[in-house]
């Protein structure tokens, strides 16, 4: 590992993952159901990272890609190599989060995931409304599914009071402990 | 009465509760007690690993250890996501012993690492398979798309449950209840998970070619296991429609809704009420 | 009272430049029982050797010690210059100042210091040496072939034609093997068939080789030029004495629709069946699975119908055995099928096939009578995709090897849908393309250049099949990592090549090594391709690793020379660096107890058992013996005995002990 760049070995020691494994043959991609919409694709992004150029590294996480991904293990699963993509793919994530480099385009994705944590270290439990009034507020979308919400109350699928847990303590301290920086 | 534990998770008990009725329906047509993890939080689902993995397995470890405290040996997670949050923490707790410690005291409990986890379909296959075909009054008797999704069976070493690519265990029990599953191709492709609500075009597109397929093959229903998926086939309908320009009908119900109707429950025990698209056959 | 000539070689500067070989051979005069000690640049030159020898002749020496490079590289030399000038060669031994001491060490007082120890140990175990005669075991001049096919073939006749005996045994009813079952061979499209029947046909008739089809080796004893080896000829239930080849049979047969394994399940063949048109022998053979006759007890139409009286069921397999002087293992290898790919469909596409199933449609005498056709439905299909690496090179499917023979392959296989199929379009998902032959290169550029396959870089991630098309799911790499999705009438994977099952089997029958894919194991990766680690048997083919046709048939020649050499001597020799057990005057007769420890501690099953008997033929006791011709001298037998009966000739309790207390004091 020793001659590889920093973020690399870091990556490396994170993940596990030894990114010159890869030999990119491209089965990472042709399986990968968000393939067609990201900016680099995963096999492209393997290749960047094994570049180990600084530049490309902050492509990455400026990227659409990391937040298109849906994890779902497609390409994993076929990889030849076994290269766990969906590791790499939640610690570029996490990296972009801390170091406030998330893609403009991708800024809805990342403000679902906030109000949905902000929903769960409220009442412990998720909390429909609040996690869709959460997301509203921090995108502007202010309408949108709003025709959904009547179908939804009309067939019991829509509490109106969230599930709250009752050690709230607990949960606080462990979004406490576990606190990022940005978040 | 067998005794089970029950881990809801929180879409069964918000947008999907028609999924823990027909759970709870079905366990008790078969005798089984579910117990609910007493004060159970949120696994974290998707949200929590993209944005923070120690998060994401200290909330999920928390489940494990408040399991492990009522000394449940098995612990059923219907929805897909929770289970596979579940197992994987489980999993990676054991496997670095200086993680598990970090992770323990983070969430001040200890974590012995045994807990038997169970999707709804190892539940069904291991304590009412045995006596399915005795208790088949009313026979599914309609060509089904078995959708796996692609929680259920990966990682796969992790995991370890059915095949791969082109599993079978649902198709072997919607084959038990008298309906003809379908070979068709998208099975395990993923239906757009979490983005229902912040990139809606993605699953109009991942959802709507997955309806698309089983329509095309003739399927009369789409059989899941999932509450994500379910929502996202179902609730989303209006944008699959819109994708695919064209207008589609075909019902997605949950496995347990197809058995326990199959049993003899009615349509209103397995809430099949709730479907946005609805299942018009029953 | 010994007088040992100590020689202490400089070895140009690799030696000299660390060790102070002066002081060396300074010291290693006063040693006791040192006669003459010196030193010179190159002990192994001409010059050096003829020191040894002199010093041999003048001084009257009765040991060697030459202090230089590794026994592994002169050995042979030194003993021989002694043995020139009159000292038993075992006399001789050597220190290992090199690789044990100069290479490994910086240069200071210290290391000339273990020099001159390690000169120490040396001379005194050689004052404990004695004179070994080499041992001479007799050669059965017969050789015996695993495997008819194309590596088969040629090193039994390579073998024949330098006047040796030969016997070919092989499993299927046919020689041939999966050369056979090609359509036509890269780099020049030479038909598969016509340049291999004829070999096949001159084994068939060779004077000089012994063909036994529809067998296998049973088991196998002995050691080298002394094998003895029992093959199971498995019943056909045709006497061939009687069997004219006709053909009758096979057209009579009601069993029509068994999966031919020669079409690679593409065809159909009946229960009495010759493999194909041009099989040798050209006699049928009774396929007892899947006979009515053998499962049910009905029929017999084929007994009915010959016009010789040729069948007679309930013959039982036979079991002969043969004296064997030496053995070539050539039993090939397999492809993977396509049930191994979870991604592309489990095996359920019809029309998703192996490569080897190509070339059975591609064939003239193939189920299509040569027309690419869809399995599925007989149609000819307009798009068809290639992929290559399906299973090679892939470490989460157990096979991280690349298989060699496909990129050439799967060239000729685009080039003749291409030319059999005008207008159609062919599609080749690769990663890289391994051409290293002579005018591979230049085969693929004709296929991309001339023929306009479309050369895709990148892996196909899955197939599935919507309206009797097949979606393959690929990406093109060089695009920056595009998605490409193609509608094919046909997917042709170039499955990866696997050892035959039933390898691990053959090679553990018969001491071979094999690797972690049952590959057997050659002796040396580089120098010794064709010998294994077990003396007289030697390999050839793609049983040792996937390999094209003109590597295999260099291999299988090369294998038959050393055939040939072995035999070309009456008598093998070996080194007498065994164990042997010893024995004393009656009524001992040996330290031995009989308790055969030793027999079942020896890898080589080279200890057998003695009965020491009295004049009237009563057994007195049984003893170990050890039989020199297999013994290969690891010396586990002497750390097992716990009498001490049993010692190895030339490294002796003795001389160990003398050497390790010369290290200590």
């Amino acid at each position: 590992m020793g001659n590889k760049p920093k973020a690399i070995q870091e990556l490396q020691r994170q993940t596990g993952v030894n990114v010159s494994h890869c030999y990119q043959c491209g089965k990472c991609t042709a399986g990968c159901e968000l393939a067609d919409e990201m900016d680099y694709p995963p096999s492209l992004l393997m290749h960047m990272l094994q570049r180990g150029d600084e530049s490309l590294m902050q492509q990455l996480l400026h990227s659409k890609t990391i937040w298109l991904c849906v994890s779902c293990q497609n390409c994993v699963t076929r990889c030849p190599m076994q290269i766990d993509i969906p590791q790499i793919m939640d610690y570029l994530r996490e990296k972009s989060v801390r170091e406030n480099k998330i893609n403009p385009e991708s800024r809805d994705i990342v403000a679902f995931h906030r109000a949905f944590l902000d929903s769960v270290k409220f009442t412990g439990r998720l909390y429909e409304i609040g996690l869709i009034a959460g997301y509203k507020m921090r995108t502007f979308h202010l309408i949108q599914d709003v025709a959904m919400a009547p179908k939804m109350y009309s067939r019991g699928k829509l509490p109106l009071m969230p599930e709250l847990v009752k050690n709230r303590k607990h949960l606080s301290s462990i979004f406490f402990k576990t606190k990022n920086p940005k978040d | 009465m067998i005794k089970l534990g029950f881990y809801p998770g929180c879409s069964l008990t918000g947008s999907s509760s028609d999924y823990a009725e027909s759970v709870l329906a079905l366990a008790k047509a078969f005798d089984l007690e579910l117990t609910e993890i007493p004060d159970w939080n949120c696994c974290g689902a998707t949200a929590a690993h993209n944005m923070n993995k120690e998060l994401a397995l200290s909330l999920s470890a928390r489940i494990l250890a408040l399991a492990e405290k009522q000394q449940m040996d098995e612990v059923v997670v219907p929805c897909a996501a929770c289970y596979n949050r579940l197992s994987v923490t489980q999993y990676e707790l054991n496997k670095d012993a200086d993680l598990k410690k970090r992770i323990c005291d983070i969430i001040g409990m200890p974590i012995n690492g045994n807990l038997h986890i169970l999707n709804v379909m190892q539940m069904i296959d291991k304590y009412i398979t045995g006596r399915l075909e005795e208790k088949v009054t009313n026979p599914f008797t309609r060509k089904v798309a078995c959708y796996y999704g692609c929680l259920l069976v990966r990682p796969h070493d992790i995991l370890k449950f059915d095949r791969l690519e082109d599993p079978q265990s649902m198709d072997v029990l919607m084959e038990k209840v008298g309906a003809e599953p379908i070979d068709w191709a998208f099975k395990t492709e993923c239906c757009g998970a979490g983005f229902s609500v912040s990139h809606t075009d993605a699953v109009a597109k991942l959802s709507g070619n997955i309806v698309k397929d089983a329509a095309d093959r003739g399927a009369e229903a789409i059989i899941v296991a999932c509450p994500m998926c379910q929502s996202n086939l179902d609730m989303r309908r209006a944008q699959i429609n819109e994708y695919l320009k064209k207008k589609t009908d075909i019902p997605v119900i949950y496995i347990t809704q197809a058995i326990g109707l199959a049993v003899g429950l009615s349509a209103k025990d397995v809430s099949l009420q709730k479907l946005f698209v609805p299942a018009t056959f029953v | 009272m010994s007088k040992i000539g100590v020689f202490i070689c400089h070895c140009g500067e690799n030696i000299s430049a660390t060790v102070d070989v002066e002081k060396v051979a300074e010291e290693a005069a006063k040693f006791d029982g040192v006669e003459f000690a010196t030193h010179y640049k190159y002990m192994c030159s001409d010059p050096g050797q003829t020191l040894i020898k002199n010093a041999i002749r003048e001084k009257g020496l009765t040991g060697v010690v030459v202090g230089s490079c590794s026994p592994r590289m002169h050995e042979p030399t030194f003993r021989k210059a002694c043995a020139e000038a009159g000292l038993n060669p075992y006399m001789c031994e050597m220190a290992n100042l090199r690789e044990h001491c100069s290479w490994v060490h910086e240069k200071s007082e210290e290391t000339t210091e273990k020099a001159i120890v390690l000169i120490k140990m040396l001379v005194e175990k050689v004052k404990k040496n004695r004179s070994l005669n080499a041992i001479k075991v007799p050669i059965t001049k017969k050789a015996l072939v695993l495997g008819g096919g194309i590596a088969g073939i040629q090193a039994a006749l390579d073998i024949a034609n330098a006047g040796q005996q030969v016997i070919l045994v092989e499993k299927d009813p046919s020689i041939g093997g999966h050369m056979s079952q090609l359509s036509e061979t890269f780099p020049t499209l030479d038909c598969s068939q016509c340049i291999l029947t004829p070999r096949m046909v001159e084994v068939a008739q060779h004077p000089n080789i012994k063909l036994y089809n529809y067998a296998e080796l049973e088991k196998l004893e002995g050691f080298i030029g002394n094998f003895k080896a029992t093959i199971r000829l498995k019943a056909k239930s045709v006497d061939y004495s009687i069997c004219t080849g006709c053909g009758l049979c096979t057209t009579k047969c009601p069993s029509k629709k068994i999966p031919s394994e020669f079409n690679e399940g593409l065809g159909m063949r009946t229960a009495i069946y010759t493999p194909f048109p041009q099989a040798v022998p050209n006699k049928p053979v009774i396929d007892r699975e899947n006979c009515n006759y053998y499962k049910k007890g009905v029929c017999k139409i084929c007994q009915k119908v010959c016009p010789t009286g040729a069948i007679q069921y309930d013959l039982p397999d036979e079991l002969i055995t043969e004296d064997i002087g030496a053995i070539v293992i050539a039993t090939g290898f397999n492809v993977l099928k396509t049930n191994f790919f979870p991604e592309y469909g489990y095996g359920k596409y019809p029309d998703v096939i192996t490569g080897l199933q190509f070339e059975r449609l591609a064939s003239a005498s193939g189920p299509t009578l040569g027309e690419i056709r869809r399995p599925s439905d007989g149609k000819i299909p307009q798009k068809i995709v290639f992929i290559a690496c399906a299973g090679s090179r892939d470490q989460a499917k157990g096979i991280p090897y690349c298989s060699k023979i496909c990129c050439m392959y799967t060239a000729k296989h685009a080039m003749l849908y291409q030319h059999k199929v005008h207008g159609g379009e062919s599609y080749v998902f690769y990663m890289d393309i391994r051409a290293g032959g002579k005018n591979y290169e230049e085969f693929i550029r004709r296929a991309i250049e001339d023929d306009g396959v479309n050369y895709v870089r990148g892996r196909v991630a899955r197939i599935y099949e919507k309206d009797g098309k097949y979606i393959v799911k690929g990406v093109d790499t060089l695009l920056g990592s595009k998605q490409i999705e193609i509608e094919a009438d046909m997917v042709v994977l170039a499955t990866a090549g696997v050892a035959n099952a039933g390898a691990e089997e053959l090679a553990q029958k018969m001491h071979v090594s094999y690797d972690a894919y049952h590959f057997f194991a050659e002796a040396h990766p580089k120098l010794k391709p064709v010998e294994t680690n077990t003396a007289g048997i030697y390999l050839c083919g793609a049983c040792q690793a996937p390999k094209d046709i003109p590597e295999t048939v260099g291999m299988a020649s090369g294998a038959a020379a050393k055939v040939i050499g072995l035999f070309s001597n009456d008598e093998l020799t070996r080194e007498p660096l065994i164990a042997v057990v010893n024995r004393c005057a009656p009524p001992v007769f040996s330290t031995c107890v009989g308790c055969f420890m030793c027999q079942t501690a020896c890898p080589y099953n080279a200890i057998e058992r003695e009965e020491i008997k009295s004049r009237n033929g009563e057994v007195i006791k049984t003893i170990a013996k050890v039989n020199p011709g297999l013994c290969q001298g690891c010396g586990t037998c002497v750390a097992f005995c716990r009498s001490k009966a049993i010692d190895i000739q030339g490294y002796s309790n003795e001389q160990m002990f003398a050497e390790v207390m010369a290290m200590l004091n």
